[in-house]
């Protein structure tokens, strides 16, 4: 890591009422000021790496608010990040992450069987059985909590039903490449279906190239670089043999990743050419506004957003997804108060770190029931797994959609 | 720090709260201040006064140092723990008491967000004008004891206009009630009013009342350039000769104006002197009438460029150019000396001019912003911690600018405080019998030394 990176930090403070874990606990060791400062202090050999500082290090949820706030460009999520990245790559990966990080994750297919259990599981009947003998108590507790997020799964993976191409409807006006993401196309596949859907009404033509692989966030995660390099080459290779516009995504996490391809890579042209092309689905139909405005129905409904990190804070897309609701006829949108603070979902760390996970969660909930909305919209499948929930045992409970699932309803009105 | 005193420390304000961790302790070793860097011996945060009690009368009673702490946004040195005592952070004491709309007063708990407040009483069509930089995070205990200013001084003066009553724990333990909700009160020296800008030294404020005015209706905003500097320097004087009092009259000089519009690009000139930001606020006619003459007064001096702000996000838009000055200038170079320069209003121009001399015979780059409208500056050197040289050059010219700051009338420190930075101009300032009197006040309040030892003098 670069020392100079940790220097610029100049403590102002700035960063700490937009660090959720800060905001929870008031600890400079929870905040990113305080962050940078164990890191450089490591880097000094004044701090060694003991439990405690591991675990201050670790409750980072890494929703880059702390970047977004930073007057002096520090962005103390990624120097924890890279500090964490550098550690694991001295260690090496454990059999267990080696065998998701390296043997799941990077394919679509094994990660689709190892997902058909539950599937079964659900569908069969099993699941209710084992909530209402209340059976989860009795596994470990991140199982459970894992098992407890999770909604009803589609029939079967979007990337093994999506036809490779759907043409555009009407005067074709350019071609898209479509990321489906791994969590969209296993769990949310109907909103990446109106993901498509919008798009061929806007007179894209969707190519969905089955082939494609996770684009390696998972292995960010995990601290796994040579791994999110690997998926990096191949995503890239894959979408450049097409003759693309753009490369769109519905997942904030794919977005943001793929957006950085040609970091990951070193500037390879290719990825870097790659990467310039790939679009948040809210920025594509943004620019799309005058059309769609003409096909959306009325939709009397109260709404609120709530700003996925990897959108708002990796991404800088804060007016799109606004505006786009706004052009729902009869719409009652209602902003969210600390819309851009992290629900707590961060990848794993609603598994990992469950107690701080649940304080940051239900502070967004709190947020949520204070605009009195009937429908929580937001863009990115950690935070709808996360918030589905928890919004769902809320009283009143709270409907919560991708935003392309709420312009759909309102062009099918 | 013995492992007897940790566990006593935690008796009163819980282990969670009690902080004595090699990690936790670098943490709290900085706050804001440049270059300045120590390591306390245990960190607490006490969630009530009487826990704040508690703490002080152990510490005052076993010879161990206390330094009060709000959220560490302190620029000099005045929240950092020099000698391994303890360091209290207030954070957790954040409720807002009372918002008495018949008194006009607020009522909060000393670790209530500044910009907080504000939220609270403008939904209430009230005011509480102190708007300092870091509003955002720092706390209102903290901007108490440091006597914070703000971008709106000019015209509504700063902290200490606004404090009308104060519950301080003093280092014995004991609680003094100082002030109220009453407008007037003359019984007894005025204790309040020295307990604010004592930066931690006297005693531990726990609640702070503070004085509310109604939200100016209307406000307009103006951004302004000018090719020769002098210009822009007289214009300042001459719109205050005028009777015009803006809320807001901000200078940024030309490195200043390079850097911002390098790293935020919100099309500032890069071919002139200075800029101003001007902001008048309060009854629409009053506003009209105070923006046309300040408009008339600036194409006198020549500007080369007058816009006004035709709603409030142009406004908002016009304010980023000067509240992104500090951001802007410390992404040049990693370690950013920022200043407190304080001179009477007609003194800005040769001000100004000094500082820009002086940084051209020390081969340093310093780029001066800061209120104009009061005479308060914020010269600000752009440094590399690493290079020992550039840094002992850095504090020779400002040993320089503080000279003539004191020479031309003017204070060491306008709104940052004196703290650890500061303490060796003091004496050019207030004088043998300033010091002496100083030292009284403390040895009255705190005769064992224990709440922030070290700063001030």
């Amino acid at each position: 890591m670069e020392y100079v990176k940790l220097i610029n930090c100049m403590r102002c403070g700035m960063c700490l009422p937009h660090c959720p874990t800060y905001k929870e606990t008031f600890l400079e060791t929870a905040s990113p000021r305080g962050r940078v400062a164990l890191v450089r202090k490591f880097q000094e050999g004044e701090l060694v790496e003991s439990e405690k500082f591991l675990e201050y290090v670790s409750l980072c949820l890494d929703c880059q608010a702390c970047a977004s706030a930073c007057p002096c460009g520090v962005n103390a999520g990624e120097l924890v990040a890279e500090f964490r990245c550098e550690r694991k790559q001295e260690q090496g990966l454990s059999t267990m992450e080696d065998l998701i990080l390296r043997k799941l994750v990077p394919h679509p297919d094994r990660l689709e069987a190892a997902t058909a259990p539950l599937r079964l599981y659900q569908r069969t009947g099993l699941q209710k059985v084992v909530r209402s003998l209340g059976l989860l108590k009795v596994f470990p507790s991140a199982l459970g909590r894992m098992e407890g997020l999770l909604p009803k799964l589609p029939a079967a993976p979007l990337r093994q039903t999506i036809s490779e191409v759907t043409p555009a409807v009407g005067e074709q006006k350019g071609t898209v490449g479509f990321f489906l993401g791994c969590v969209m196309s296993l769990i949310f596949s109907e909103a990446s279906l109106a993901t498509v859907e919008l798009l061929s009404t806007l007179g894209y033509k969707v190519v969905t190239p089955k082939d494609q692989k996770c684009c390696g966030a998972p292995n960010m995660l995990g601290h796994d670089i040579d791994g999110l390099k690997d998926a990096a080459r191949f995503n890239t290779d894959l979408f450049q043999s097409q003759e693309l516009d753009f490369v769109v995504t519905d997942c904030g996490g794919c977005g943001a990743e793929l957006k950085k391809y040609g970091h990951h890579l070193d500037g390879e042209a290719a990825a870097t050419a790659f990467s310039t092309k790939v679009r948040d689905i809210s920025e594509i139909l943004a620019t799309e506004a005058a059309t769609l405005k003409d096909k959306l129905k009325p939709l009397p409904i109260k709404v609120t957003y709530h700003d996925p990190c990897h959108i708002a804070h990796c991404q800088g897309i804060r007016s799109q997804p606004r505006a786009l609701i706004n052009l729902i006829p009869g719409i009652d949108f209602r902003e969210l108060p600390e819309a851009d603070a992290c629900c707590g979902s961060a990848g794993t760390y609603n598994i990992e770190k469950p107690e701080m996970s649940d304080r940051v969660l239900s502070r967004k909930v709190q947020n949520v029931q204070k605009t009195g909305a009937d429908y929580l919209v937001t863009s990115n499948p950690g935070c709808l797994l996360q918030l589905k929930k928890a919004l769902a045992e809320a009283t009143p409970p709270v409907k919560v959609i991708h935003l392309t699932e709420l312009l759909q309803m309102s062009l099918n009105a | 720090m013995e492992d007897s005193f940790i566990k006593a420390l935690s008796n009163i304000v819980g282990e969670q709260y009690t902080l004595s961790d090699p990690e936790s302790l670098a943490c709290y070793g900085y706050d804001s201040t440049p270059e300045l860097q120590s390591r306390p011996g245990a960190v607490v945060l006490p969630g009530t006064a009487e826990e704040i009690s508690k703490v002080l009368a152990l510490c005052n009673g076993t010879g161990v140092r206390v330094t009060p702490r709000g959220s560490g946004t302190n620029l000099s040195g005045g929240s950092i723990s020099f000698d391994a005592g303890v360091v209290l952070q207030t954070s957790r004491m954040n409720r807002i008491v009372e918002i008495d709309e018949e008194n006009l007063t607020a009522t909060v708990e000393t670790g209530v967000i500044t910009s907080t407040l504000h939220r609270e009483v403008e939904a209430k069509g009230l005011f509480y004008p102190p708007d300092p930089g870091s509003m955002n995070i720092s706390t209102m205990g903290g901007n108490v004891a440091e006597n914070s200013g703000g971008l709106r001084g000019l015209k509504y003066g700063v902290t200490d206009d606004y404090v009308m009553g104060l519950k301080t724990i003093l280092p014995d333990g004991e609680v003094l009630k100082t002030g109220g909700k009453v407008v007037k009160d003359v019984a007894g020296y005025n204790l309040n009013q020295l307990l604010v800008s004592s930066e931690g030294t006297l005693g531990v404020f726990t609640e702070v009342t503070v004085k509310l005015i109604p939200k100016p209706q209307a406000k307009k905003t103006m951004l302004v350039h000018f090719p020769q500097l002098e210009q822009a320097a007289l214009t300042v004087s001459h719109i205050i000769a005028a009777r015009i009092i803006p809320a807001t009259l901000e200078f940024l000089d030309r490195t200043t104006i390079k850097c911002v519009e390098d790293y935020a690009h919100v099309g500032l000139p890069l071919d002139v002197d200075a800029v101003l930001l001007i902001e008048v606020d309060g009854h629409p006619a009053q506003v009209e009438e105070d923006a046309a003459g300040i408009r008339d007064i600036c194409e006198r001096h020549h500007c080369s460029f007058f816009q006004t702000a035709a709603s409030t996000e142009e406004a908002l838009k016009l304010a980023t150019a000067r509240r992104v000055a500090l951001s802007a200038l410390a992404r040049v170079r990693p370690t950013t000396i920022l200043e407190d320069a304080t001179v009477p209003r007609s003194c800005i121009a040769p001000m100004v001019k000094l500082i820009q001399d002086t940084a051209k015979k020390y081969d340093l780059l310093i780029g001066t912003f800061g209120h104009a409208g009061d005479g308060n500056l914020h010269p600000t050197c752009l440094t590399d911690e690493r290079n020992p040289d550039e840094i002992k050059r850095a504090h020779q010219a400002f040993g320089e600018i503080f000279d003539a700051t004191i020479a031309m009338g003017g204070t060491i420190t306008g709104e940052h405080g004196v703290g650890v930075a500061k303490k060796k101009y003091l004496p050019k300032l207030v004088g043998e019998s300033g010091l002496r009197v100083m030292r009284g006040i403390k040895g009255a309040f705190d005769p064992r030394g224990t709440l922030n030892p070290g700063k001030i003098f």
